[in-house]
């Protein structure tokens, strides 16, 4: 069967850029292959569920495979926890059908709506990053289809280089067709979280530094809007997986219930089918919001929160990207590093609030060691996200922010980056050549590349 | 618990309702040609839904080997095997279909004589059976014969009529016979071929044949609002339709 493309005009999650794709969609793992040589698209990359915010799973004018459907699960071990699936499968799949039988994902992103294979593109980290890192951490080995067709295991033992400049290497190495996980028990869909209302940022710093480790999870939603003497005023949720013991009686129902599901539904509740106007989110509509978050939210110990709620809050609602309107939005992720981070993070958030770019979701956590994988994020020290609309004089804007996370040592989280500029990125990631040379060999003739890629350069 | 034999079931459609029979509590033989993503996809049901899933190679459009494979297959599912449903298909290119009659051929051959041929079998094991259910995969496409394919429009029209005679045999020795048209679904078929309207997820497709097949139906559109389009469609004059580009 030869591989069909179809045109189709594509974004990524902030729809901030449309671009014009042609599209292989594969039904069966032997089509990737057919598809990479059959000569019809100047260059390929894979797009998964398309959570990446800028152009990492856009390729303009070029080839885009999109392995949705290959999304099998291979094989489970019930004793170990490791799990073999395809990289089409969805975070959400794994944990509807593995919560049930006590099992959860290693590490969460803020979505669930996320491919296996984009997850190790990504690298991707969650709220455990200070203890447990990345996701490459759980990921046993994968296989590789290379830009020349040829079929390779990696894992950390074997392969080990093409391993390290796979994992977080934005999908340029090739297609990874499936992976072998190892998953993390939880024996229920509960967290147990503590809320802490800190005043400003070296409260919420100080408060993170001193007890992020009895949390697996902890995250601080931050008023980006805030600034002078309540800068960086936030919201601490830091919480742990809710043994089944200590469930409270009026949930032992429900929890029996689940262990003789199969499956506990993942989808969406709500679905925004229209763009709200461009301008819905402005500066004071989010200001306003921000201050209603604030003050509801109160210091609480110990509640017991539903892991939907804890971690994907935002998958309630479908399409919620569109709330920012046709214009879209930017999301604008850094990671700094411990030494200079307290400096950094103070400046780069009065700066924020200073240009009247508030963010209406940002988020501040500390991260943990960072990993092996040649491109990996990650820096142990801080890392702080915000979502930004799109508008008149955006890119200078974050130009400066780059430049001023560049001087603090820190960089840009390419999954989410739209602007960043080549020279930019390449101080900001000092192990770009040896991720390079490892490419070059795997991809001789450059048959992968993406919007990305071209606009920062990232293979020759 | 209750067995469903699947012909077809690597992609679209077929893999739906594999996985649609599964989430009811079904074990699966799942039939065809591409034996090694078979077995990926019984591995990847059996995780899911905790039934047993095997994999066996037939081979449609090998008419020497048909009936025997697909004796093997009878033989597997046994005494709790309770239907037979035939996804196979082959949209093909009907535009090198006119320059080359061995494309033109396989079309013919797939979607009618191969599909028939698999029939026929199924029909002998389970009148013998006298329980049991038979859901064929047919085509709006086979409701009347278009310029843009009607190779495949043919073979599906005769394919739908053999069903027809199918469900006459099998009445009174107590098997339903099933005929599913869908229309435009989201698989292979569809992909690429620019926008269409009024495209089906595979899953919902799945969902109402399965229902079609519990609740014993005859004849299905799937979507069901393809029984109105297929009405217009059929009430044209051909001195009118000749004149159509469709």
């Amino acid at each position: 069967m030869n591989p069909s493309f179809s045109t189709q005009s594509l974004f990524g999650w902030g729809r901030y850029r449309l671009e014009s794709c042609h599209v292989c969609r594969p039904e069966k793992r032997s089509e990737v292959a057919l598809a990479l040589a059959s000569g019809l698209q100047s260059s390929y990359i894979a797009r998964g569920l398309g959570r990446s915010y800028g152009d990492a799973s856009l390729n303009e004018n070029g080839g885009v495979i999109w392995p949705v459907r290959l999304n099998r699960f291979i094989s489970f071990d019930t004793s170990t926890g490791e799990l073999e699936c395809e990289c089409g499968t969805s975070l959400a799949e794994i944990i509807q059908y593995f919560l049930p039988r006590g099992w959860f994902l290693p590490v969460s992103p803020g979505t669930k709506f996320v491919t296996v294979g984009g997850a190790i593109a990504a690298d991707i980290h969650g709220k455990n990053h200070h203890r447990d890192g990345t996701f490459s951490n759980f990921v046993l080995s994968l296989e590789l289809l290379t830009p020349v067709g040829e079929l390779l295991r990696c894992a950390p033992t074997s392969n080990s280089e093409i391993f390290w400049a796979t994992v977080g290497g934005m999908g340029l190495t090739g297609v990874i067709l499936s992976a072998r996980l190892r998953l993390r028990r939880a024996d229920s869909p509960y967290v147990f979280v503590d809320y802490y209302k800190a005043a400003n940022l070296e409260d919420a710093l100080m408060n993170m530094e001193a007890s992020d480790e009895r949390y697996d999870y902890s995250v601080a939603w931050i008023d980006a809007f805030a600034a002078g003497k309540i800068l960086g005023r936030s919201i601490l949720m830091r919480g742990n997986h809710a043994p089944a013991a200590e469930l409270p009686a009026r949930l032992w129902d429900l929890q029996s219930k689940l262990a003789n599901n199969d499956a506990i539904s993942t989808r969406p509740k709500w679905n925004l089918i229209a763009d709200l106007p461009s301008g819905a989110l402005n500066p004071l509509t989010v200001r306003a919001f921000n201050a209603a978050y604030f003050a509801l939210h109160r210091t609480i110990a110990h509640q017991l929160v539903n892991f939907e709620k804890f971690f994907y809050p935002l998958d309630a609602i479908n399409n919620w990207n569109r709330m920012y309107g046709k214009r879209g939005f930017v999301q604008y992720q850094i990671a700094l590093p411990q030494a200079s981070g307290r400096e950094g993070l103070r400046a780069v958030l009065d700066r924020l609030a200073r240009s009247g770019r508030g963010s209406f979701l940002a988020v501040l956590k500390r991260f943990g060691e960072s990993g092996p994988g040649l491109l990996s994020f990650p820096l142990r020290g801080y890392t702080l996200a915000l979502d930004i609309p799109a508008g008149r004089g955006l890119a200078p804007f974050l130009h400066e922010l780059d430049r001023m996370t560049l001087d603090y040592g820190g960089r840009v989280y390419l999954a989410k980056d739209a602007i960043l500029r080549p020279e930019d990125f390449a101080a900001m990631y000092p192990r770009l050549d040896d991720f390079r040379s490892i490419q070059l060999k795997l991809d001789p003739k450059r048959l992968f590349s993406s919007s990305l890629a071209r606009r920062l350069k990232i293979v020759g | 618990m209750p067995t469903v034999l699947i012909l077809g079931a690597n992609a679209g459609i077929g893999r739906a309702l594999a996985t649609e029979f599964a989430s009811h509590r079904y074990d699966l033989i799942l039939a065809g040609r591409d034996h090694e993503e078979l077995v990926i996809l019984a591995a990847d049901l059996g995780l899911r839904y905790k039934v047993s899933v095997r994999a066996m190679p037939v081979d449609l459009g090998n008419f020497e080997s048909l009936e025997a494979a697909l004796k093997e297959c009878f033989k597997a599912g046994g005494d709790s095997l309770e239907g037979f449903v035939l996804c196979a298909g082959h949209m093909g290119n009907p535009g090198a279909a006119k320059k080359d009659l061995r494309e033109a051929r396989r079309i013919l051959e797939i979607n009618f004589t191969g599909s028939a041929l698999a029939l026929e079998v199924a029909a002998n094991h389970f009148e013998q059976k006298g329980r049991g259910f038979i859901c064929a995969l047919s085509s709006v496409a086979g409701d009347r014969g278009r310029q843009s394919n009607y190779l495949y429009g043919a073979a599906k029209g005769g394919l739908t009529t053999y069903l027809q005679g199918l469900r006459n045999r099998l009445y009174h020795p107590g098997v339903n016979v099933i005929t599913v048209k869908p229309g435009f679904v989201d698989t292979r078929m569809v992909f690429g071929k620019g926008k269409l309207p009024l495209v089906a997820s595979p899953d919902k497709a799945a969902r109402d044949i399965y229902r079609a097949v519990t609740k014993q139906r005859d004849v299905v559109y799937v979507p069901w609002f393809w029984r109105f389009i297929m009405f217009i469609i059929r009430a044209i004059p051909e001195s009118i339709f000749k004149r159509l580009r469709m």
